[in-house]
């Protein structure tokens, strides 16, 4: 789309857009179309050579029990985050939105965790959790009576990072389902309860349904937040262990690349997660967001 | 609300409270555990009165991870990406919306591939570039065989190795991260709600494209500006991945990835007093931010995402 009125002249556009290019040629197209071609490539870790092997570091990676497990626990792992940070979200807002009063002084205290580094975040919560001094941990081994270790167990430590990820993500998706809230026409609530339909009722039957667009695209926010941004938590946590129950894609990646210096299996694994990502915003585009608008 | 619910209404602030409480939990837990010395900090239960330890930990933290120095990189690093984004794509979008010009849709379809595509997934390659940023034009020059065509016509032996590494710098700190197209794509947005009339009348009077873009749609984009400062700034504070790899030298580290120095490790004293006191350290500066620019960071981020 462009403006009915613009402006013509000869170089001053082509000026002005330089910039982007320039950095989106050398630190975005350059390194990716590197990747695609270094994921071809089988190449001793100190020399320069390496041999053009086809889809052999594919075909090792799909191969390798431990990529395949880190598919799962990556998706284990994201869903379970969305799932608390979402629901823990749609629930403290729902409440902020009958608190009228308190609306301001609400949003302030919830707001600030999105402003925490993950990493920090995950120090955190290591500390709660952890086996020796963590106050939940004790809590959770004196109420539950289980043996609670995430620094030897891979349930136990999957569940410590998925702790230290939702709970950052909690005010992100707070604040999308207030603003989704408020949009909800006052005229339909009135109407509904004027038929008699009580407050759970109307939240179940109006205010749910017409949120739904806000819920799929948090969903959307939340996974790749969980894919991305929560290397953070993995590398100052758990470092992928105990016994690789938390190397999700993203550090797998950073491990194998720069720690095991496996470049070809390492950009394989890159487009793959790229591939990942551009599925899952194509996805987001053309069919979550229609499907929801038109049943809703 | 629309009718009298007193019940519901006490529930709903008692549910909240807890809800506050569980989201301020861990913040209110590493705090206290900050005022207190070693020997109750490692104490099972941690007591939860707060002691009086709280500058002595400050301090050592401080001097222990050297954090004035990080937090000082980690500030440099945020605003340079924050200031460098803006500037990049709010040009850009202007180039994109307000020019007519053969390649402008070929301009907003290279810029738009990127969206969405963090560094994360092409981190070796993209560390590769910012090893040596010319090896693009080096690698031109071989596939020209340049060396042998300048070595003939000169007859001497001639042969050009180009390097520039951003490793260890700020630049290679900040570059990286400026190429993403979410800004532009929201200040291209913005700028398609402006009504057609300012660029109208701007070019009765005479204005010229930069006039026009300093008199009216700079004023007119600065609670644009505003919300996006907040959200790179904490954006760019934040990032772990890019600097871990690409600072090895401990006085271009960023703070947060310096704390990892702070936590206790197996056969360490467990000092978590002295690990957290830093964190919180650490963590005030994009905290404040958000806490104090609330109005223009909820904006922002509801309008940058949609």
């Amino acid at each position: 789309m462009i403006k009915r009125s613009f402006f013509k002249s000869r170089y001053l556009p082509y000026l002005l857009i330089l910039p982007q290019i320039l950095v989106t040629l050398t630190f975005f197209y350059w390194p990716a179309i590197q990747g695609i071609i270094q994921s071809f490539l089988l190449s001793d870790p100190f020399g320069r050579k390496s041999t053009f092997v086809w889809f052999y570091n594919y075909i090792e990676l799909f191969t390798d029990p431990l990529y395949l497990k880190s598919i799962l626990i990556t998706f284990i792992f994201s869903l379970a985050t969305a799932a608390v940070s979402i629901s823990l979200g749609l629930f403290i807002a729902s409440m902020a939105n009958r608190a009228l009063k308190a609306k301001a002084l609400v949003r302030t205290m919830l707001i600030w965790p999105y402003a925490v580094a993950p990493a920090i975040s995950g120090i955190m919560w290591l500390f709660l959790l952890h086996p020796s001094y963590g106050i939940v941990a004790i809590a959770i081994k004196k109420s539950m009576g289980v043996d609670w270790n995430p620094v030897l167990y891979g349930t136990d430590a999957m569940i410590m990072i998925v702790m230290a990820s939702a709970w950052k993500e909690v005010s992100y998706n707070f604040v999308f389902f207030v603003a989704g809230m408020q949009a909800v026409p006052k005229s339909l609530i009135e109407a509904a309860a004027i038929d008699g339909a009580g407050p759970f009722r109307r939240f179940w039957t109006i205010t749910l349904p017409l949120l739904s667009p806000t819920f799929f695209f948090l969903m959307v926010m939340n996974i790749i937040y969980s894919f991305f941004e929560t290397f953070g938590i993995i590398h100052t946590v758990t470092q992928g262990g105990p016994g690789g129950s938390t190397n999700i894609l993203v550090y797998k990646v950073y491990q194998d690349g720069f720690v095991g210096l496996n470049l070809g299996s390492s950009s394989a694994q890159s487009v793959v997660l790229m591939s990942l990502i551009i599925i899952i915003t194509f996805l987001q585009f053309k069919f979550v967001e229609k499907k929801v608008q038109y049943s809703g | 609300m629309v009718e009298r619910t007193p019940i519901l209404d006490f529930l709903t602030y008692a549910f909240l409270m807890i809800g506050i409480l569980i989201v301020g939990f861990p913040i209110i837990y590493s705090l206290i555990a900050a005022t207190l010395p070693l020997d109750e900090v490692s104490r099972v239960p941690m007591p939860l009165i707060p002691g009086d330890q709280f500058m002595v930990n400050m301090k050592e933290a401080w001097t222990r991870g050297d954090l004035g120095t990080q937090i000082t990189n980690s500030f440099i690093m945020a605003t340079g990406i924050t200031v460098g984004k803006i500037c990049v794509s709010m040009i850009g979008a202007f180039s994109i919306v307000y020019f007519d010009y053969r390649f402008r849709k070929l301009a907003f379809a290279s810029v738009f591939c990127t969206l969405m595509l963090p560094v994360e997934v092409r981190i070796l390659p993209t560390y590769e570039m910012a090893a040596n940023v010319l090896s693009p034009l080096q690698a031109v020059w071989d596939v020209l065989h340049l060396n042998g065509v300048v070595s003939w016509f000169t007859g001497n032996e001639f042969s050009l190795t180009l390097n520039w590494s951003l490793l260890d710098s700020y630049s290679g700190l900040i570059f990286p991260l400026i190429a993403s197209a979410t800004c532009t794509f929201l200040f291209r947005q913005f700028f398609l709600t402006i009504p057609e009339e300012l660029c109208e009348a701007a070019k009765i009077d005479g204005a010229s494209p930069m006039t026009f873009f300093r008199k009216i749609l700079f004023p007119l984009s600065k609670t644009n500006i505003a919300a996006l400062v907040v959200i790179e700034f904490v954006y760019g504070y934040n990032q772990y991945l890019w600097p871990l790899l690409v600072t090895t030298n401990t006085k271009m580290t960023t703070a947060v990835i310096g704390l990892q120095n702070l936590i206790p490790q197996a056969d360490d004293l467990p000092e978590w007093n002295i690990a957290l006191g830093g964190a919180l350290l650490v963590m005030l500066p994009p905290v404040l931010v958000v806490l104090f620019m609330q109005r223009w960071f909820v904006k922002g981020l509801i309008e940058k995402e949609k």
